[in-house]
């Protein structure tokens, strides 16, 4: 149990998917002009995350990996099925899961969760390309998580950690727009500068041994 | 979109280079940057800045991919059904990506190991997908293949120009792909007491830095500038 909360708490501070990864940040300069529309889409990729990372375990562990279909039989392939090796394929496969899972998620809360759909609804397309969700199926991939909780605890950190920062970025752009920022650095150049920063500040984590 | 798309099929032979053709090359390297203006492709344009031969290698995929990409969607534009068009999109970039990420290992793998995850997520990078649908969708392959080259560089401009200021300031030298590191810094200027600022080869640096290009930028041309 504590070994999950570590990797929870890791990805969200330390390997944190904006400040240390720069993955996502398209879709994080584009809505971040106000903290609503913030909130909505990191909620939407905590919980995209959460979902694709763990399933895209599996896929690694019982097809993809080097001997990962001694499962279903071990007399597979010309010698023997542990010295089959798909892994070149993972990109296409997390690629397709994931654009495939947010296709499903979104019918499922459209159906069963009206509410939550009006709230998180047009941001879901939005995810699939998000390059958050892509870099945290290739970071679980590269870092080789033992258990499936493991992997989940890393979604759901990373998604945790996606989120804080694009609710901090919103926040600190509504208040800067009363502020005399000079003309040319207005609007995308400051809050390039402003996540700069950010991540120095984020940078004091770095090294925590959990 | 489609009107424009069916007013150029029928426009009589263009040259290969004319006017609106050229503009599709050059526009993307300032007026219209995919990186500065159009805010597209940033994630694996700061991460991997550090050195500039990693840059370089980087670009190169990125160009590579996009030309691919944007021939092969402009060339089945009219039989891709609109409703499945994104899965289609990622189909065809993840198996271009396969390709270089294959090429890359096979090739120069050490820069490949460096850029880890990042050649992968050319995938998701934004530019893709943005030129896939904001023109591939709807033009002709040559001009496509123009468009593409032009953004790819236009993207790749700006990832050189970072990662010389991080190299210079950050390690005192430059490195090319092949060549590896070369410091021009004589150990004199050292034991004068300067010192290389590790600041800039930090992740962080790498925003300044671009916030530093779009700063120049629009001072430059005030028409971009946001109100």
């Amino acid at each position: 149990m504590q070994e999950l909360v570590n990797i929870f708490v890791k990805a969200i501070f330390v390997d944190n998917m904006i400040f240390a990864y720069f993955l996502g940040m398209c879709s994080y300069l584009a809505v971040s002009k106000t903290v609503k529309t913030g909130i909505g889409l990191g909620a939407a990729v905590i919980f995209v995350l959460g979902i694709t990372v763990p399933i895209n375990y599996l896929l690694e562990n019982f097809v993809l990996k080097e001997g990962a279909l001694e499962w279903i039989n071990p007399d597979w392939g010309v010698n023997g099925a542990n010295t089959i090796d798909l892994s070149f394929l993972s990109f296409i496969m997390f690629i397709a899961v994931i654009a495939s899972i947010v296709q499903l998620v979104e019918m499922i809360v459209e159906k069963f969760a009206p509410a939550l759909y009006g709230a998180l609804g047009i941001f879901l397309p939005l995810i699939a390309v998000n390059c958050s969700i892509l870099g945290g199926a290739l970071f679980m991939q590269e870092r080789q998580y033992a258990t499936i909780g493991e992997a989940t605890a890393f979604g759901l950190g990373s998604g945790v950690g996606w989120f804080l920062a694009i609710v901090a970025i919103a926040a600190i752009r509504e208040k800067i727009r009363y502020s005399h920022v000079p003309k040319p650095l207005k609007g995308l150049g400051i809050t390039f500068i402003i996540t700069g920063l950010m991540g120095i500040a984020f940078m004091s984590f770095m090294g925590i041994e959990l | 979109m489609s009107e424009v798309a069916e007013k150029e099929v029928k426009a009589p032979k263009e040259p290969l280079f004319s006017k609106k053709n050229k503009k599709l090359l050059t526009d993307p390297l300032n007026d219209d940057n995919p990186i500065t203006v159009q805010v597209l492709g940033i994630c694996s344009a700061l991460a991997i800045t550090v050195q500039l031969q990693q840059a370089i290698i980087m670009a190169v995929s990125v160009i590579v991919v996009l030309i691919g990409g944007n021939l092969t969607i402009s060339l089945m534009r009219n039989t891709i059904p609109s409703r499945i068009r994104i899965i289609v999109q990622l189909v065809v970039v993840a198996s271009l990506v396969i390709l270089v990420d294959q090429i890359l290992k096979a090739y120069v793998y050490d820069i490949s190991k460096a850029l880890s995850v990042f050649v992968g997520l050319i995938i998701t990078n934004c530019i893709i997908m943005g030129r896939f649908e904001a023109f591939a969708m709807g033009n002709k392959p040559w001009p496509s293949i123009l468009d593409a080259i032009g953004n790819g560089a236009g993207y790749g401009a700006i990832l050189v120009i970072v990662a010389i200021v991080r190299e210079i300031f950050g390690s005192g030298a430059i490195s090319f792909p092949g060549m590896g590191q070369i410091k021009f810094l004589p150990e004199a200027v050292y034991e004068a007491g300067y010192m290389n600022n590790n600041l800039m080869i930090l992740p962080p640096m790498a925003l300044v830095t671009v916030g530093i290009i779009i700063w120049v930028q629009r001072s430059k041309n005030p028409e971009l500038i946001e109100d």
